[in-house]
């Protein structure tokens, strides 16, 4: 007569344990906070390498990369928008790297959620995307921000004691290469 | 006694098994905003395939969303024939498979191809949804009524009316050469399409 009651705690156990993390969304990243501990594959170009003050092989960690702040788009090549904005978001890399003030101190980066390093090559080919992209091909680093809609922008300013801290978070808000600059600018304290 | 254990492992199977199913995740545009449909995880195939590579592809008429009608034989000597079957508008994976086809028309030109996106829905449940996908380059057709005969001859028509999430390759001879009949709640990785296209003469 006690097994069925035994079995029912027992499951309701492990609903309790198991399924209410997993199946309740992450929040998504907010302003304020820290970005959660995301390893990136080093990249094989030198060229990706240098302009992220990186060195040896691996992973890394966006902190890790040598800047006052880092722009972090998360994108899909199968997502229409992400499509339509990639040529701003050239134009805003080429904003910064023909600035000889901005050139050191803000780098760019993008995560292709869902996209296999396959995918990711066919954008940065179709859009002539020059900054380091890197694939998400099982959902990884998109479930750990907090299953967010694509495209997706997060500033994180280094602070110089090591230190980090998401200082813009936002789904789309692409207003244009300019008024995005700007506001990096000012919400990273570089202004 | 063996029957009674079954039992009380049931509702244990039960709960593992939605834990199981709800740690799958999928990205959505914002270019569809809230208008997305969560179907939740679904049963990865719910059909019986009947059609094997080296078979010869089923010939169809399918009006597009451009108001063409689209019979798969015009293409026999001229085109290369990809055909990519969706479950249904307005679904998650769904609404984010074919934009990335989109920018890979070369990829398909390059290998003399064509594509003919299918679902089960009606034309202008179509024409609204793909209109979020910026301009498409091929063509969407409709296999609404006789409702999804032309999946139920494929072999990919789902129990619940929807289509399974497949890809044909059919060379300019009329003959399947590659089909991935996909597990719905993902979408196929691009590269396999690729693969598969590549293996084509032009």
């Amino acid at each position: 007569m006690k097994k069925p009651f035994t079995v029912l705690a027992v499951t309701s156990i492990l609903f309790f344990i198991f399924v209410q993390p997993v199946s309740a969304a992450p929040s998504p990243i907010t302003k304020g906070g820290v970005l959660p501990a995301i390893n990136l594959s080093n990249p094989k170009s030198p060229e990706e390498k240098s302009y992220l003050g990186l060195t040896g092989s691996g992973n890394f960690k966006i902190p890790q990369i040598k800047a006052k702040a880092v722009i972090v788009e998360i994108f899909s090549m199968y997502c229409p928008y992400c499509q339509k904005e990639a040529p701003g978001v050239n134009e805003l890399y080429q904003a910064i790297e023909s600035n000889p003030e901005l050139k050191d101190k803000i780098k760019l980066i993008g995560i292709g959620a869902g996209n296999t390093s396959y995918e990711v090559g066919v954008f940065k080919k179709t859009y002539k995307v020059l900054f380091p992209l890197f694939p998400d091909g099982d959902f990884t680093i998109h479930k750990m921000l907090g299953d967010i809609r694509t495209p997706y922008f997060i500033v994180v300013k280094m602070n110089d004691d090591g230190t980090h801290q998401v200082v813009h978070s936002e789904v789309g808000g692409f207003a244009g290469p300019q008024p995005f600059l700007e506001m990096v600018l000012t919400a990273s304290g570089l202004k | 006694m063996k029957k009674k254990r079954v039992v009380f492992h049931a509702p244990l199977v039960g709960i593992l098994s939605v834990f199981i199913f709800f740690t799958s995740v999928y990205s959505a545009s914002e270019a569809f905003k809230e208008n997305i449909y969560d179907v939740g995880t679904l049963k990865p195939i719910d059909s019986v395939p009947t059609l094997k590579v080296g078979h010869r592809a089923p010939d169809f008429v399918l009006p597009a969303v451009s108001g063409e009608r689209i019979v798969l034989r015009q293409y026999l000597g001229k085109k290369n024939v990809v055909l990519s079957f969706v479950p249904a508008a307005w679904t998650p994976v769904c609404s984010d498979q074919w934009p990335g086809y989109n920018i890979i028309k070369d990829v398909f030109d390059g290998k003399d191809a064509i594509l003919l996106g299918i679902t089960v829905d009606n034309v202008p449940t179509l024409f609204a949804w793909t209109r979020q996908m910026g301009q498409l380059w091929f063509p969407v057709l409709s296999d609404f009524w006789p409702h999804g005969a032309v999946a139920k001859k494929y072999g990919v028509l789902r129990s619940n009316g929807v289509s399974e999430r497949a890809l044909f390759v059919i060379d300019k001879k009329g003959i399947i050469r590659y089909i991935d009949i996909h597990d719905i709640n993902k979408r196929p990785p691009l590269e396999e399409l690729a693969g598969a296209l590549e293996k084509l003469g032009k």
